[in-house]
């Protein structure tokens, strides 16, 4: 593009090759911040490495950024440019040359964005697939799981030994989150024990709106839904403190539906988790038996369940029919 | 056959001659808007007694003040209310029963007065300046929202809000916004330049517009109205359960929504046939000037994309009025399907705010860099490219939500192949850069700066656009940051650089430049200090929505407010400016004072009543700068018997008809 139009200014002067400058400005800047941000920045990223999928966002993060940055610097360095030397000179009022495009300016440049964009798509793709669905939530029907997952009930319930995938039911209320433990006779806790070196299975649901489980350093974010049951998977790496968040808009205490967890050893999971099962036991048999979704109106009180139904003796239902509503279907 | 004289009656607003008598009521006689508001309150007060009357039998109703069906009636009838006392069905109505029409405003010797534009008016220039005032007045009220959102951001332990009043600041600045940034071109500049653009003398449907513009003062006081009524507390988004379960506001939200939308059906629609329609002879799709690209982009993804807005909002109501179950799971409906149609509006819409402002940068451009505007197929394409491609990504806004799984890889695809259309645009504005003859004015200012905050914004999409990436900032003030840079950072400065470029034009009045300097330096450093913090913030931990946060982040959190306090101040000076150059300076400016070539520039400012006297024949581009062989861009006085194409057969079929 340079060359043509240094022909067609026809300036008495030798043009410099703008193209030419550009181009190694924003080639020796791009070069110097994406090292600075590799080597400095970029195992600080977010959201961490506690987890496979943490550490597999992470890498996402950093490569987006590696790859954004000399396209970034570059368009800054040609405006800057461009502002710099093409503005009006004082008293000149004539107009520019009369450029109307550069078929090769304009496949170059569809050509690079096209491919850049590609190479991102195939990427994501895989970093899609291959990190187990990167920590977010796939449904009832997940299809990229670690091998071992447990997306029958039957297989969640069957008790736990070290190695295998650990199942944990989290059910979104307004406006806090409560972990259930099936694999440990379903007791169900407001804390959030996760053992190292182990694939966990987040079975993400609701009782009552919609709510998002964000478990920030453990790269997991899922939606609650109401009736629905959202799996994500992760590995942990690292022992350490995790902070939940509630991510979707879930009523007026939103904000504060927060709360903390920590990866611990394997043996101190397992001492927790058996005691917690003994402590919890009187409260774990008032539960309705552990199902994929979490219904609070199944009572399993001998024959009074159906009467407490009847009465409408029971805590928020998910639902908005009141018992009495006369369009109940 | 070749025609004399101009056909009259084809450019008459309204379709025929009028032939019946002027209108010489006094003003308070006429239809206008207090006798629209007289309107509003009757209607509310009926719809409210009716749906009173319906509903009372129902136990849950009587024993409970959840009086939904009684709100919502009310609101409607209010609209209808409103709309038949502003006058809006009146020519339905004489057509109906055979009277004669009224003469218009056009020809009734009042059309100078200030009172035309608190009429219903065929005049498509009132439309836009009603428009203008409108969506300024909404954007600053949603604007002082949002520093109260920050206000409260302010500390994590400290509240100056409840819980409740936050969320219901946080939902009514989201839709707020939402609702106006729809039109916050289209509306102006868009109404009263297309066809000046075009060289038309009148838009297709004139009633049409004026009813999309009469639409959104009841749409806008309505989503007001939700704080009485104890406003709503989902968001902009509305999702159920919780918008089902919520207090009447949320009756106030859903139907506030779904009217606009009904509003932007009725503004895109008009828009698309007047450009396909009406263009002046020689007006070629290959002259076409960018900003009528990006706004014939936008009205087909306005006409496309609302209803389903309209449904969905719909949908919701019955939800909470007559207990359908649309959208609640256990009696088979599916909180999913209100995501679906939400964001299936929902996409296309951000891109509605993307479009307008590319229109305006590469209107902008050419003329303060006296270049062509480089490829212009490029452009073109990359204005179509986006709004086909915007139809094709909604569920990425459902990454996390359970949904489909097996889509991801589709939607992750189809997202990010949204930014080659978008680079089109960069590299349009970069090729006119190139060895420029550049001129910083105002309007040129902003322009520039819209390609800054578009770059940050676009990139940033990049990152929300890969799912693993996402599952860290899906929901986190990042997201928050990237559309506040691509919708205020993109459209809001190209609505202000429209705004100094085309007042000239629009009202004869040239805003003050001094003012418009600071002006423009105090928003975008504000802007950018507001907002790029806030990248930081979401990837370090924090979601939307919340009034509490972590204590560590508080630093960034003051940051962000305090500079959210100097960029509203920036808006102030806008305002100010406005107001000093439009009602007390008044420097008046009527001819062409940036030199342009477009053909709006070549009618006197402010343009008189009907645009063109005669139909222009259209001889070359509108930005054919550095040329000197090029021909001017139209031919405003066609030689009789010039316009023999498309307009003599029209006259045939006139005739014969």
């Amino acid at each position: 593009m340079a060359s043509v139009e240094a022909q067609a200014s026809g300036s008495g002067q030798r043009e410099p090759n703008h193209g030419m400058r550009i181009f190694i400005i924003s080639l020796v800047l791009g070069v110097i911040f994406d090292a600075l941000f590799w080597f400095l920045l970029s195992p600080h990223m977010p959201p961490g490495t506690m987890t496979s999928a943490a550490a597999s966002e992470q890498f996402d993060i950093n490569v987006l950024a590696a790859i954004a940055i000399p396209v970034m610097i570059f368009i800054f360095v040609y405006f800057g440019y461009a502002l710099t030397v093409w503005r009006r000179r004082p008293g000149d009022d004539t107009d520019g040359p009369a450029l109307h495009g550069n078929a090769r300016v304009q496949t170059t440049w569809i050509t690079v964005t096209s491919a850049i964009v590609l190479f991102l798509a195939g990427f994501g793709t895989y970093e899609l697939i291959v990190p187990q669905g990167a920590g977010a939530g796939e449904g009832p029907a997940p299809i990229w799981t670690p091998p071992g997952a447990k997306l029958t009930v039957a297989q969640q319930i069957a008790p736990w030994t070290p190695g295998q995938v650990l199942v944990i039911q989290v059910i979104g209320q307004q406006w806090k989150f409560s972990y259930r433990y099936p694999q440990f006779g379903g007791f169900e806790t407001s804390a959030l024990v996760i053992p190292d070196h182990t694939w966990v299975q987040f079975d993400v649901t609701s009782i009552d709106v919609i709510h998002s489980f964000w478990a920030y350093q453990l790269g997991v974010k899922a939606d609650a839904n109401p009736g629905v049951d959202n799996v994500a998977f992760a590995k942990t790496d690292q022992l350490g403190k995790i902070t939940v968040r509630c991510d979707e808009l879930c009523g007026l205490w939103h904000g504060a539906m927060f709360d903390y967890g920590k990866v611990v050893p394997v043996s101190e999971f397992q001492s927790w988790a058996s005691s917690s099962r003994v402590e919890l036991a009187s409260i774990t048999k008032l539960l309705p038996p552990y199902a994929t979704t979490y219904n609070p109106t199944v009572i399993p009180l001998f024959r009074l369940g159906p009467v407490v139904k009847k009465l409408g003796l029971f805590g928020a239902g998910g639902g908005y029919y009141p018992p009495q509503d006369p369009q109940q279907p | 056959m070749a025609i004399e004289t101009e056909p009259g009656t084809l450019q008459h607003p309204g379709g025929g001659e009028p032939t019946g008598a002027k209108d010489t009521r006094a003003w308070w006689q006429r239809p206008a808007i207090h006798t629209g508001v007289l309107g509003a309150v009757i209607g509310y007060l009926v719809g409210y007694y009716l749906g009173r009357a319906i509903s009372a039998n129902y136990q849950q109703i009587s024993t409970s003040d959840a009086h939904d069906i009684a709100i919502v009636l009310g609101f409607l009838f209010l609209v209808i209310g409103w709309l038949v006392g502003l006058g809006v069905f009146n020519d339905l109505l004489r057509h109906m029963a055979g009277r004669p029409m009224p003469d218009t405003e056009k020809t009734n010797g009042d059309a100078a007065g200030v009172a035309r534009y608190f009429r219903v008016t065929l005049d498509h220039k009132v439309v836009g300046i009603q428009y203008l005032i409108g969506m300024i007045i909404y954007f600053c009220t949603a604007g002082l929202l949002a520093m109260g959102i920050r206000t409260e951001l302010l500390s994590p332990v400290h509240h100056v809000f409840s819980s409740s009043t936050y969320i219901e600041l946080v939902g009514e600045h989201g839709t707020m916004m939402m609702m106006l940034m729809t039109s916050v071109i289209l509306g102006p500049f868009g109404n009263y330049l297309i066809p000046l653009m075009i060289g038309s003398k009148r838009v297709a449907f004139p009633r049409v517009e004026a009813l999309s513009f009469w639409l959104t003062p009841a749409a806008f006081l309505i989503l007001l109205a939700a704080i009485p009524l104890g406003g709503f507390h989902m968001g902009w988004t509305g999702y159920p359960t919780l918008s089902v379960q919520d207090t009447s506001g949320a009756d106030a939200y859903a139907f506030a929504f779904g009217l606009m939308g009904i509003s932007m059906v009725l503004a895109g629609f008009n828009i698309l046939v007047t450009v396909i329609c009406y263009r002046a002879p020689g007006m070629r799709w290959s002259r076409l000037p960018m900003f009528v690209w990006g706004i014939l982009g936008t009205s087909v993804m306005m006409t496309l994309a609302a209803p389903i807005l309209s449904g969905g909002m719909y949908m919701l109501l019955t939800d909470r009025t007559v207990q359908t179950a649309f959208f609640t799971d256990n009696l088979g409906g599916s909180t999913y399907l209100f995501q679906n149609l939400f964001w299936f509006f929902g996409h296309p819409e951000v891109y509605i705010l993307a479009l307008p402002g590319f229109g305006i940068v590469n209107e902008i451009l050419p003329v303060f860099t006296r270049k062509p505007l480089f490829a212009y197929k490029v452009a073109a394409a990359g204005m179509v490219g986006v709004a086909l491609l915007s139809f094709f990504v909604w569920q990425h806004h459902l990454f996390d939500s359970g949904i489909n799984p097996n889509m991801r890889p589709l939607f992750m695809l189809t997202t990010e192949m949204i930014s080659i259309p978008t680079g089109f645009i960069f590299l349009v504005g970069m090729g006119t850069l190139w060895k420029a003859k550049i001129r910083f004015s105002v309007p040129m200012l902003f322009a520039l700066a819209l390609f800054f905050n578009f770059l940050i914004g676009g990139v940033s999409g990049v990152f929300v656009s890969d799912t693993g990436a996402d599952t860290t900032e899906h929901g986190s003030f990042f997201v928050m940051a990237h559309f506040h840079y691509t919708i205020m950072g993109g459209l809001i400065f190209a609505f202000m650089g429209g705004c100094y470029y085309w007042l000239p034009k629009m009202m004869g009045i040239k805003l003050n430049e001094k003012l418009g300097k600071w002006h423009f330096w105090l928003m975008f450093l504000a802007f950018n200090s507001t907002f790029l913090p806030l990248f930081a913030v979401g990837w370090l931990g924090q979601p939307r929505r919340v009034f509490e946060y972590a204590l560590r982040l508080q630093g960034l959190n003051d940051w962000v407010s305090i500079s959210s306090y100097v960029l509203g101040f920036s808006i102030l000076l806008f305002v100010i400016n406005f107001v000093w150059s439009t009602v007390v300076t008044r420097d008046r400016e009527t001819g062409n004072p940036w030199d342009a070539r477009g053909l709006e520039w070549q009618v006197p400012s402010p343009p008189p009543v009907h645009n063109f006297e005669h139909i222009p024949v259209v001889l070359s581009g509108p930005y054919e700068y550095g040329d000197p062989d090029a021909p001017p861009v139209a031919d405003l006085n066609p030689p009789v018997g010039v316009l023999v194409g498309a307009l003599a057969s029209a006259e045939t079929e006139e005739s014969e008809a």
